[in-house]
């Protein structure tokens, strides 16, 4: 039964009935209807309780500004909590509860806070819960209970999001009479426009009035305007879609709820849209929102915005209740009393602070029976979970004692402020306006306009006016030029003219008068306000956050210039000269999936790298790690087996027969240009111009400081060709780094670099049967005279045009087969059968890193960590003394890079040989010691070497290059290990395999 | 007045009335002893401690703005001492056992609340920097833990340890007594201890220029008039090269925006903080509710409040994709903070080249967590004028010399 | 979210870029400069709040090198050169 509802008025769909549910109980409403505006229908107004005191709290506004009428929708995964019930649009099967109460609505055990309001005015925290110390988490465990809102999802979300970006010259926010109109004289000028609203239809406030435009009921009106709009191909208009962020050079973020209307499971689209939009210019039509009154009492349910109230009679045909009281500092609630006796509810008096307010609305109201009461305002409200009556009293402080009126209803308007939370965002400073009591957008930052009531200008006409020239302005610095459209003939009251208001803040009133509330969600009081003043949190921004006015939900919509307000009395300042806190983005909180996208779903999180092997690689069990973007094997574990049991495996082999692993991730630059050999020349500390075409040479890269920062081969493929190689991880960064170094510090150089790691696949086949192999796929001379250790050529491999290097990271006889992308995985395949009858293995990236620490080659990123020089890494035969600079060079001789105490690259054997020193441990002169316990080095790599037949290790340990033989400690969690310094080089030192 | 539930109890009924200011709003004198620029947290803490550690009273913090409105108020309040290097790790663990009884040494509550702060690890490299930072803690005497990918899921429910996700939480390291403290309590709680100390602590004072003659400091100008004194401390946070200037120094930082942002407050859902450097996210949960998300810095010099879009876009993109059940929750708010960034990603806390001018700057995305600490010992080096064993490393000098403290590792995530 | 004006591929959102700091940084020769010097081109920067002269990087576009001055505080992009030219003087 909706029994609020009137037969007639508004624009809802009565023929059809929407079924939904609040705390269970099964509740209807019509297609056009609000959550809010269909439980008012049926007579609910108790939607919440309050964040701190837990006080019943009804629907206050009918729009993004409600403080209170908080609710939890959906259900499973589907939840959303804190949503506005008076923007969330009615659809059939809608399930809503309320939040932050227990057990019951009705009946909520927290509400006892109330009672010990006294004990917990603003800041109370910060005063107590100190003793004894440590106790703190102990009481935070009951605050925190205490404390949030509604209650997250348990589930993931089982919806999808969607991101898009769009471009316009004239981005118009906010649809109603002077969006409408700025939109028009934009988009009839040429311009490509995109209008952005954030309610389901087009017309703002015209959805709620009762006028004609050029003889086109009001609510009708915005529909001709969309019609010409979306006949126009250069013009998008964008309902359910609200602008939440203003970014430089004119980019916004708008949030389109695409499906949130609809009975889940209903449309395959998205459930959100995030547009991201460049405008050339801006119009901000964003409209106005109503300010409350502050009042003792004026939070219990049954209190609204006279606005609201309004809009739910004319747009909706709501009655929010039998008898209203109406408490005013200026005309405009004149209208919505007028308005509301229209609807069927009965106003009884107008109560108004303004001395001797007069005029036409005033007069009108007279008429329609509503008793007057001037220089009064509202004292007290009665009523436990809804008003029951109004205490008023005369402003005058000799007039008698406070007067008692029946009411189920209170509207309160204390004056408007514009919607300037964009303007504010996108730099543009804020004024005060004397004659409205609040802050209108000063000179805009940016190209941008603001238009109708966001820049404080009230009434239809004037609104429909503005819009129009803000339109025609816009698009006209965008280099289209037309006429203004001409403003509607408008009939009916159209609210123009003079606000006539009297700022009316708040009244000191006793404890005993109840409290008097300026931020309703965050449950702030004037009371919280006096406390604040008198301890000096009174610039805005200790205010703000002392008494968390503002810091809600609702981001202060309807707190934030009574809160300075009332502050500015207490300091006994002008508001202007308190000033006020800084509006940041989000307009409207945004949903995390929708920011997020569709990025959140694994894969689409980070592209994931393949290399052309991929597929053989998972087929044969590969374990992969990340590195990058890429996936690499680890190792290849067979069934039966560890991974520790596979690595050793893999490392073995390489050593015993043939060990095959897929490269093709390093990093491979290509080098061209006249100059190509001299850039090489500064970028790695050793020399390149000397190195031979057809031959390969190791280099180290350090940053202009000194500091070892990537590593790879260079091979020279023709006078002025090389092609480089890079760590995995670091070739996009090294690419960049070449080309910084070319493009704006050596420009003379002719040198052209082009990444080619993916246009090769890369195969290096290591161990004592390796050249037999290769040889069978291949008619080039592989022999030790004919292609000695570090040289390439261009070969024919099983058919495929590709590069032999003789070139190895294992330290065995190994060759780095290139061959195209696209017929890696044939060679690779090839490979393994050619190799089966010599027992050829597959290795990962584990054994790889094994075999390479057998022969203590370094792996840039683990043996060094941005600290490290070549020096210390013992790699002094790198550092060319002939060359008049490289990068790096001068780095190399500052005072600390010089020490001789510096941590140096070192071998470390266990004592115990069965014992692997963990990674990352430390070495100890006094590993007994007590904390803090000295430390002179680390081990940065140490594995079990299969080839060794022992455990080994490298470590950066200070002044280790002087220490080899020395006894080391290594203190762990559960004992100490010894460890003797030796060379970094465990496995034939001499490199007879590597060069054989 | 003495901040207790006692008071708390005899000022219910009287509505609240007696309680004084929590500091004064003196006018400048003409001189003091100690001039410090900004009173954001470390140089409130600066003052505190040179009245309490050194009996320096006389002492005058400028701040153009608001006490505690710079970073200290815009940071995601993490408190930890989890550092690589002996340097930092000391210089941070000083501060974590600070934060221990700043409540009681204040008389004010900064909620200091060791919730535990996990590192999460999401592939190889990451396990082995967790794991070599985990054994220099523990040689240093700073708790630590390495937690597997399921112990890890009982201390975080929501979080996801599926192993088909794009980076799998591979494992991580929990520092217990680390967490959070309340940002602002922090400030207002100096404040109120210095002006009791009878340090002036001057709002809305700017500061124009520093005199200089023949190599040392005598004084400053301000919006408020000229103020004389021999020592001046500039802890100016993401200003540092702009004050710095003014002394004719040049110092190796950069300013960025680094933002932060909340969501809507829900009900208890994660009690640690949690933060991950490979997916780029950080998150807790407030004792008010809110998730409180901290997100990179934008890559560009920037002396704005206002970071881009992409930065958040980034960083919830990673968030979704550990924590599923986020996605429909709203993001509140987002802010922006301007932080000094120096190319080693440590503080400087130094004398300068210019005699009574100490400077205390570069905490980057860090610095929250380092306030008492930082205020300490930059109180010692501007009583002593010379640095306590503790900051002796975080020189100015060490630019030139090249012995960096290199903790991009520890600092790669906004924290 | 800046507009920055690529001199090779127009106006593209900053994004696609990466600023590389600081311009006009000059590199002292290794052989003849102090720790000091080194240690001021490696480190030391101007850092102002308000009128910067800096590199910018077209990564995900052309991958250019180029000149732009801007102003740090409000981010209005005052000028843009090439690399090899020198700072506008009417810029700043």
């Amino acid at each position: 039964m909706q029994s609020w509802r009137n037969s007639t008025g508004g624009i809802i769909d009565r023929s059809r009935h929407l079924s939904f549910t609040f705390d269970g109980k099964r509740l209807s409403g019509h297609p056009g209807d609000t959550l809010a505006s269909a439980l008012l229908a049926n007579g609910i107004h108790l939607v919440g309780r309050s964040f701190k005191y837990h006080r019943p709290r009804g629907i206050v506004g009918s729009g993004v500004e409600e403080p209170n009428a908080l609710v939890r929708l959906g259900k499973g995964g589907s939840v959303e909590p804190n949503a506005r019930a008076t923007t969330t649009e009615l659809f059939d099967g809608l399930v809503a509860s309320s939040q932050n109460r227990w057990p019951s609505l009705a009946f909520d055990v927290g509400a006892l806070n109330s009672v010990a309001s006294g004990l917990i005015p603003a800041g109370f925290y910060y005063k107590t819960f100190m003793w004894p110390a440590k106790a703190w988490t102990f009481y935070e465990r009951f605050i925190r209970r205490a404390a949030g809102l509604g209650q997250a999802p348990e589930e993931p979300d089982p919806d999808v999001y969607e991101k898009r970006y769009a471009h316009c010259d004239v981005l118009v926010v906010g649809a109603g009479p002077a969006g409408l109109q700025a939109a028009r004289a934009a988009a009839r000028s040429g311009a490509r426009v995109i209008v952005a609203d954030e309610q389901a239809v087009p017309g703002g406030s015209l959805l709620g009035e009762h006028v004609t435009l050029d003889g086109v009921a009001g609510q009708e009106w915005p529909d001709s305007v969309r019609a010409e709009l979306e006949s126009m191909s250069d013009v998008t208009l964008l309902t359910r879609t609200t602008v939440v962020g203003y970014y430089n050079h004119n980019f916004l973020v708008a949030v389109e709820r695409v499906t949130d209307h609809l009975p889940a499971g209903e449309s395959a689209l998205p459930r959100q849209r995030l547009w991201k939009i460049r405008a050339r210019h801006v119009v901000l039509a964003t409209g106005a929102i109503e300010r409350p009154l502050v009042f003792p009492g004026n939070d219990l349910p049954g209190v609204m915005l006279a606005s609201a109230v309004r809009a739910f009679a004319n747009r909706w045909g709501v009655r929010c209740g039998a008898r209203a009281v109406v408490f005013t500092n200026n005309d405009s609630a004149y209208r919505s009393a007028i308005d509301a006796a229209d609807c069927g509810i009965h106003v009884t008096t107008i109560v108004d602070c303004r001395a001797a307010p007069r005029g036409r609305l005033v007069e009108e109201a007279h008429s329609r029976g509503i008793d007057m009461m001037a220089g009064s305002a509202i004292a007290g409200v009665e009523g436990r979970k809804r008003v029951r009556g109004v205490a008023i009293s005369s402003l005058d402080e000799s007039a008698p004692a406070a007067l008692r009126k029946e009411c189920d209803l209170v509207m309160m308007s204390g004056g408007w402020n514009p919607t300037v939370h964009l303007a504010s965002q996108s730099g543009t400073r804020l004024a005060w306006d004397e004659s409205l009591a609040t802050f209108v957008p000063g000179d805009a930052a940016t190209h941008q306009t603001s238009a109708g009531a966001a820049a404080g200008t009230f009434g239809l006409v004037e609104c429909l006016r503005s819009g129009a020239l803000a339109g025609t302005e816009a698009a006209a610095r965008t280099g289209f030029d037309g006429e203004a459209p001409a403003v509607p003939e408008v009939e009916g009251d159209t609210g123009d003219g003079a606000l006539d208001l009297e700022a009316f803040w708040h009244r000191p009133a006793s404890p005993r008068d109840g409290k008097a509330f300026h931020d309703l969600q965050n449950d702030v009081t004037t009371a919280d306000v006096a406390l604040a003043t008198r301890e000096n949190y009174v610039s805005v921004e200790h205010f703000k956050r002392y008494t968390t006015t503002g810091m809600g939900t609702d981001q202060g919509k309807t707190s934030g210039v009574n809160g300075l307000a009332i502050l500015a009395s207490l300091r006994g300042e002008a508001i202007p000269a308190v000033g006020h806190t800084t509006y940041r983005p989000f307009y409207t909180p945004v949903t995390i999936g929708a920011l997020a996208g569709i990025e959140t779903n694994g894969d689409l999180y980070d592209p994931v790298r393949k290399t052309p092997m991929h597929t053989w690689h998972e087929k044969n069990g590969a374990h992969f790690e990340d590195v990058g973007q890429w996936k690499r094997p680890y190792c290849y574990p067979r069934a039966g087996e560890t991974v520790d049991e596979a690595v050793q495996r893999e490392t073995l082999a390489a050593r015993t027969s043939i060990g095959i692993l897929d490269a093709s991730t390093l990093g491979k630059i290509d080098i061209q240009g006249a100059d190509a050999a001299e850039f090489l020349d500064r970028i790695y500390t050793n020399m390149f111009s000397t190195l031979k075409v057809g031959r390969c040479r190791y280099g180290l890269m350090c940053r202009d400081d000194g500091m070892v920062f990537d590593d790879g081969v260079t091979a020279r493929i023709a006078e002025n060709r090389f092609l480089m190689s890079t760590t995995t991880g670091g070739a996009s960064t090294v690419l960049n780094w070449l080309e910084e170094w070319l493009q704006t510090e050596w420009t003379d150089l002719e040198v052209y670099c082009t990444s080619v790691t993916t246009h090769w696949a890369a195969i290096a086949v290591a161990g004592p049967k390796s050249r037999a192999l290769v040889s069978e796929l291949t008619r080039a001379d592989l022999s030790a005279e004919a292609f000695p250790f570090m040289a390439w050529r261009d070969a024919d491999i099983a058919g495929i045009a590709g590069r032999i290097f003789r070139i190895s990271f294992s330290g065995e006889t190994g060759f780095e087969l290139h061959v195209p992308a696209s017929y890696g995985l044939a060679l690779w395949r090839n490979l393994m059968t050619a190799g089966e009858k010599y027992g050829i293995t597959a290795y990962g990236t584990e054994a790889m890193h094994v075999l390479r620490a057998e022969k203590g080659f370094i792996i840039a990123g683990q043996d060094t960590d941005g600290t490290t020089t070549p020096h210390d890494l013992g790699m002094s035969w790198i550092v060319s003394k002939k060359k008049k600079d490289f990068l790096g060079m001068r780095g190399l001789s500052r005072p600390d890079t010089l020490r001789e105490d510096r941590k140096q690259l070192v071998g470390l054997l266990a004592d115990d040989s069965a014992v692997v020193i963990p990674e990352g441990a430390h070495v100890s002169p006094q590993p007994a010691a007590r904390p803090p316990v000295p430390m002179e080095g680390w081990v940065s790599s140490s594995y079990m070497s299969p080839n060794c037949g022992r455990s080994i290790a490298l470590a950066l340990v200070r002044r280790g290059h002087d220490r080899i033989g020395e006894e080391v400690a290594i203190p762990l969690e559960n004992g100490i290990v010894r460890a003797r310094i030796v060379k970094p080089v465990f496995f034939d030192e001499e490199g007879a395999r590597l060069r054989g | 007045m003495k901040y207790s539930l006692w008071n708390l109890l005899r000022q219910a009924p009287r509505g609240h009335r007696d309680w004084p200011q929590a500091w004064r709003n003196p006018e400048p004198k003409e001189s003091y002893d100690v001039i410090i620029i900004g009173a954001g947290g470390h140089g409130l803490a600066t003052a505190y401690y040179l009245a309490k550690e050194h009996g320096i009273t006389r002492t005058a913090v400028l701040e153009k703005g608001w006490l505690g409105g710079g970073n200290t108020g815009r940071n995601t309040t993490i408190v930890r001492s989890n550092y690589l290097w002996d340097e930092s790790a000391h210089l941070y663990e000083h501060s974590l056992r600070l934060f221990e009884t700043l409540s009681q040494d204040l008389n004010f509550n900064v909620m200091f609340s060791p919730r535990g702060v996990i590192n999460l690890a999401h592939n190889e490299h990451d396990l082995k920097e967790l794991r070599r930072r985990g054994h220099a803690c523990r040689l240093n005497g700073i708790d630590y833990e390495m937690v597997t990918p399921r112990e890890i899921k009982e201390i975080a429910p929501i979080i996801n340890i599926s192993r088909s996700i794009r980076y799998p939480v591979l494992g991580g390291a929990m520092q217990r007594r680390a967490g959070n403290a309340r940002h602002d309590a922090v400030a207002w709680g100096l404040a109120r201890r210095a002006d009791e100390f009878g340090v002036d602590i001057i709002q809305n004072c700017e500061v124009t220029g520093i005199d200089v003659r023949d190599g040392r400091v005598t004084g400053v100008q301000t919006t408020r008039g000229a103020i004389r004194a021999n020592r001046i401390g500039a802890v100016p946070a993401g200003h540092a090269s702009v004050v710095a200037s003014m002394a004719g120094l040049r110092l190796p930082v950069e300013s960025h925006t680094l933002q932060a942002m909340v969501t809507e407050p829900v009900k208890p859902v994660i009690d640690t903080v949690i933060m991950s450097n490979t997916v780029h996210v950080y998150i807790s949960q407030s004792d008010k509710g809110e998730l409180v998300l901290g997100a990179g810095i934008d890559g560009y010099n920037s002396y704005s409040q206002k970071g881009g879009i992409n930065v958040i876009e980034h960083q919830l993109e990673g968030l979704c994709e550990l924590y599923p059940i986020v996605s429909r929750l709203k993001i509140m708010r987002a802010w922006g903070g301007i932080v000094d960034i120096a190319p080693d990603a440590s503080p400087i806390i130094s004398k300068t080249p210019v005699e009574g001018f100490y400077i205390n700057c570069g905490w980057g995305t860090g610095g929250f967590k380092a306030t008492p600490g930082s205020g300490w010992v930059f109180a010692h080096t501007i009583a002593q004028d010379r640095p306590h064993r503790l900051n002796e490393a975080f020189s100015l000098g060490r630019f030139e010399s090249g012995l960096l403290i290199d903790e991009h590792g520890a600092a790669a995530v906004a924290h | 979210m800046m507009l920055i004006p690529c001199p090779w591929c127009g106006d593209r959102l900053d994004a696609e870029f990466t600023c590389g700091g600081e311009a006009h940084i000059v590199r002292p020769d290794p052989a003849t400069a102090s720790d000091a010097e080194w240690a001021d081109y490696l480190f030391m920067r101007k850092n102002p709040k308000g009128v910067h002269h800096e590199r910018w990087f077209h990564a995900h576009g052309c991958r250019r090198w180029f000149h732009i001055t801007r102003d740090t505080v409000n981010h209005r992009i005052l000028a843009v050169y090439a690399i090899t030219d020198s700072a506008p003087e009417a810029a700043g």
